[in-house]
């Protein structure tokens, strides 16, 4: 470990009370990180009933996470990521209705197929100003769901692709109707995934795209290049949507045309937006608090779900645009200012 | 897990153990699967109002125990979504029944979790053939496409109609029709002069009536799910003038159902159509069955109300039957082979296929009373599904 | 053959009539005020459910509910404008995104409890229903009434925008808000007014539309994509490009149909991306 004090203590320092917090990002595991990561855990033992809601509310978890990267961090607004999760679901549907039910090597694949059309859509979606891209990656992901939809012979079409039987995991563990392994999986690949991406997001790299995000016209003069760096962070978005996608699959043993729907790819710019964008963990965040919510409260009354979903949108954007974690941010500096 | 909660969950065990022998108060939970918002909400809002409207008409208590509706809404054709939710009607709620489904992919999504839980399930509309064959436990009450849509086809070839065109929807139950017609009519020496599918998201039909138009058929055959796309159809062909060419509608009775059938307007005179109910249905049963729906939900019956209201009749069979002891093989015993007089006629659920048997009437699309209704003229009778 | 290539054609441009009517008010809220309003579909649906209200329960005829419903929905963007949109204005286009997104689905929850889930029926005056023979051409009636009042609205819009002093506002708005500022223009009030006039002419748009397009709550969203399409192919804040674009759409998504009906839906798709390639900034869409 470093032990220079000197210059490593401007970095360290508390900042004046009332200004905002701009440190220089760590590296290192904050203990609130430690105890967010136990909840999951916690919650397998103490919400044994729910543990197919709670699968879902993590693989969505990881899908924000993946739209927070290309959004949150590289400011791209892509209104069309359903794509890249419906690609992974497909392929590795199809991946165990061919016949090879193993679940990583699943995972793997349907992330690579994701990760290369992403690739290939990324040279697009660089072109052009914010409208030209919403409307390319909602093209994109129109197209696909049009070709899923044709292609029904191999996708099942509307009625979906059902048979996706999946082998044990590590040729130990069974998927079980109670959703115990699926859960418990799900977990395992997002914590993986993330602890891969928080280092990405901390590192020279992941510092860039800020620069691209906020000041997109100067990153040429200090010789960044602005495309290969949002082609780069498109492709790797789109290779984590297609793992969640995958998962979603290979969980519940199904995948449906709306995998890459547009209502999708709308209810997850909700979620990371009320989660909070451009901290990895407003994804998740905001996944487990929409998918609760709307668990208990869809079930009351489904039309007016949908109304105070809208309402609060609204509320956020004018008032809240930080969403959850900008809120705890702010609760955050008002109990530290109290502290000195 | 700390004690006490294992001691809850000890004496849990012991009561259901309890309950389960000396067939106590606990009420008969019956898990409704169905589409209430999104694109598909008025499907499961005739369903809902069938089967409320049968526990209306036949109180909630049989043999003893209370029946309770737990309804769950998959918001559409979301196959994931369905499975989730009939995954936790069986192991959280812990149902006895498992029903609705009004779209297929949903049906399809929660076969296999039905058959493992052993839980017994009744399609109320989802209609492609293939769903009660991946579960023993499912049996349907509605209809199947194929088994309506044959007799339209043999009807055609009875009044001399030789050459039809095909339109039908882009997805399974539009390939499905499709099929059933085209095996049908052309295995009786009808000719097919022209067919298409049309995209499901389809708003407007123009181009597709004017390729009908320019292919001079006697009629054609029509399926597009129930809702606005057979309101544009109908449109279309009123407003290109294919009645006037001497083109007759014909097709199963999805496109002029008692819904929406008001909305399309006097473009649907005359349009024929083979379907299993007509809310004109002339039985004292199905008059009894409108005006108590009518009086109830100040809306018309359809066939999925249908659908709704036999299938909670199933239910209440099953529960009187079994006396209040439910067993999953004993039901499914009981509802293999079951009659049951049905608003729309007598209908029977097939002892080896679980699906369902009945009459399919043709109509004409009249008006009555200022309305149009579907007006049955003719009927096949023990209709069972033919595969597809 | 002929017959057929000139109908298909005529039924192309009336559809694309259409889209351009309900579009062109979000092609200069975009071009104007730098907003992406995807709630812009509302708007159109406020309008037809005002026509149908007034058909149905007021009994008012078909042709007297259309301005009506243009009113309607003016005053509605009116309000909006004022109370909401302006404080977004500066804010990113994420943020609009979202924002609209959130009005969206406000509008079609309160669609859904008022009205229900179900399409609304619509009766056409007798003179507009059917056939007419045009030039040896049968032609729907409905559709050339579509036809000619689009055409009339874009002639009174054009006139608006060239002529009279509104109009040179807001072209000076459009080029530069700043500089139109510092002469003295109030640009508050142009961007009220305009907005206004768009929402309008989509609740207009909204009520016309009724018999091709289908009413029902998830309207905005089902035809959201249209709208932008139109928007971004065109450029925004250009009636020519808007106009140009809805048309081009509206044939090829119709002749798609009618010529290569299965895959007749891919084809408006797949132009869009194909024409955005080469114009990433729509066809008539300023640069920079």
């Amino acid at each position: 470990m470093n032990t220079q004090s000197a210059p490593a203590a401007p970095v360290a320092a508390v900042p004046p009370s009332g200004a905002s917090i701009h440190r220089l990002p760590q590296d290192r595991w904050r203990s609130v990180e430690i105890v967010f990561w136990l909840i999951p855990v916690a919650a397998f033992f103490s919400f044994p009933g729910y543990l197919v809601l709670g699968s879902q509310i993590l693989i969505v978890g990881l899908f924000a996470v993946s739209l927070d990267l290309i959004l949150g961090y590289a400011g791209i607004v892509s209104l069309g990521h359903a794509a890249y999760f419906g690609l992974g679901a497909y392929t590795a549907g199809l991946l165990a209705t061919h016949g090879w039910g193993e679940p990583l090597s699943g995972l793997v694949l349907a992330g690579a197929v994701a990760g290369l059309i992403g690739w290939l859509a990324g040279f697009l979606v660089v072109r052009g100003e914010d409208l030209t891209r919403l409307m390319v990656t909602l093209g994109i992901a129109l197209v696909l769901f049009e070709a899923a939809n044709k292609a029904a012979f191999i996708t099942g079409g509307v009625d979906g692709l059902g048979g996706v039987t999946m082998w044990k995991v590590f040729g130990i563990f069974k998927f079980d109707i109670v959703g115990r392994v699926a859960y418990l999986y799900s977990l395992v690949v997002l914590f993986g995934l993330f602890v891969v991406l928080r280092r990405l997001v901390h590192s020279p790299f992941g510092l860039s795209l800020r620069g691209v995000r906020e000041k997109r016209k100067r990153m040429p003069a200090i010789g960044a290049s602005v495309r290969e760096r949002e082609i780069a962070i498109f492709t790797v978005s789109a290779a984590v949507a297609g793992v969640a996608g995958a998962l979603l699959a290979q969980t519940t043993q199904f995948v449906a045309l709306d995998a890459l729907g547009f209502g999708r790819s709308a209810e997850l710019l909700i979620i990371l937006v009320l989660g909070g964008t451009g901290r990895l963990y407003g994804g998740l965040v905001g996944a487990a608090v929409y998918m609760i919510a709307q668990d208990i409260l869809a079930g009351i009354n489904p039309v007016y779900w949908q109304f105070w979903i809208g309402a609060l949108l609204v509320v956020i954007v004018l008032f809240a645009r930080g969403g959850i974690m900008g809120g705890l941010d702010l609760l955050n500096a008002k109990l530290s200012r109290r502290k000195t | 897990m700390n004690l006490s909660k294992l001691k809850s969950a000890a004496t849990a065990v012991a009561l259901a153990a309890a309950a389960a022998g000396a067939n106590a108060q606990e009420p008969v939970k019956v898990g409704a699967v169905l589409e209430v918002t999104g694109p598909f909400a008025s499907i499961a809002k005739q369903i809902e109002n069938g089967m409320r409207l049968y526990m209306a008409r036949n109180g909630d208590t049989v043999a003893g125990r209370k029946i309770e509706l737990i309804i769950k809404d998959s918001t559409g054709a979301q196959p994931d979504v369905a499975k989730r939710l009939v995954t936790e009607l069986v192991t959280r709620d812990k149902v006895d029944f498992v029903v609705g489904f009004g779209l297929t992919p949903n049906a399809m999504a929660a076969a296999p979790v039905v058959t493992e839980a052993k839980v017994p399930t009744i399609i109320m509309n989802a209609a492609t053939s293939a769903i009660v064959s991946k579960s023993p436990y499912m049996a349907r009450v509605s209809m199947t496409l194929p088994q309506v849509t044959m007799p339209i086809a043999q009807w055609a070839v009875k009044n001399k109609i030789k050459r039809v065109y095909s339109l039908v929807a882009d997805y399974g139950p539009g390939l499905d029709a499709e099929a059933t017609f085209k095996k049908t009519f052309t295995g009786a020496g009808g000719e097919i002069v022209g067919e298409v599918r049309t995209p499901l998201k389809n708003p407007d039909f123009g181009p597709y009536i004017q390729r009908i138009k320019d292919a001079k058929p006697e009629a054609v055959f029509i399926f597009l799910p129930a809702g606005e796309q057979g309101i544009s159809f109908m449109k279309g062909y009123r407003e290109r003038g294919l009645a006037e060419a001497g083109i007759r509608v014909i097709g199963p009775g999805d496109v002029v159902e008692d819904d929406i059938i008001e909305a399309i307007g006097d473009s649907a005179l005359g349009a024929v159509t083979t379907h299993h109910y007509s809310a004109a249905h002339d039985s004292a049963a199905n008059r009894d069955y409108v005006k108590a729906y009518t009086d109830k939900f100040k809306m018309r019956p359809n066939f999925m109300s249908v659908g709704g209201y036999d299938g909670m009749h199933v239910v209440y069979e099953v529960v009187k039957k079994l006396n209040g002891k439910l067993d999953p093989d004993k039901a499914m015993e009981i509802i293999k082979g079951m009659k049951i007089d049905s608003p729309r006629g007598p209908i029977q659920i097939d002892p080896n296929t679980r699906d369902v048997v009945q009459t399919v009437y043709v109509r004409k699309v009249e008006k009555k009373n200022g309305q149009l209704y579907n007006i049955e003229f003719d009927k096949f009778e023990n209709v069972r599904d033919p595969g597809t | 053959m002929i017959a057929n290539l000139v109908g298909v054609l005529f039924d192309g441009v009336a559809y694309g009539a259409l889209l351009f009517l309900i579009s062109i008010g979000l092609s200069v809220t975009m071009g104007l005020m730098n907003f992406v309003n995807l709630a812009h579909g509302a708007f159109a649906m406020l309008g037809g459910y005002t026509t149908v209200v007034l058909m149905t329960r007021l009994g008012v005829p078909f042709l007297a509910a259309l301005p009506i419903a243009f009113v309607v929905a003016a005053l509605a963007g009116a309000v909006l404008e004022r109370l909401l949109y302006r404080r977004l204005y500066k804010a990113s286009h994420l943020d609009q995104v979202l924002f609209s997104i959130g009005l969206t689905f406000m509008a079609i929850a309160a669609a859904t409890y008022v009205w229900g889930p179900g399409l609304q029926p619509v009766t056409l005056p007798a003179f507009l229903i059917g056939q007419v023979k045009v030039l040896g051409l049968e032609l729907g009636a409905y559709r050339l009434f579509l036809v000619a009042v689009v055409i009339a609205i874009t002639v009174a819009l054009v006139l608006l925008v060239e002529r009279t002093r509104f109009g040179a506002q807001v072209r000076a708005s459009v080029d530069s808000q700043q500089a139109s500022a510092g002469l003295g223009i109030d640009v508050n009030r142009v961007f009220s007014l305009t907005f206004a006039l768009g929402s309008g002419l989509a609740g207009l748009g909204g009520g016309l539309g009724i018999d091709v397009l289908g009413l029902d709550p998830t309207f905005p969203i089902k035809y959201m994509v249209y709208f932008l399409l139109v928007v971004a192919v065109g450029g925004a804040g250009a009636i020519k490009g808007a106009l140009v674009a809805a048309l081009i759409l509206g044939i090829f998504d119709v002749a798609g149909k009618y010529f290569v009906p299965d895959v007749g839906a891919f084809v408006i798709y797949v132009l869009m991306v194909v024409l955005l390639i080469f114009f990433p900034a729509g066809l008539y869409g300023r640069r920079g």
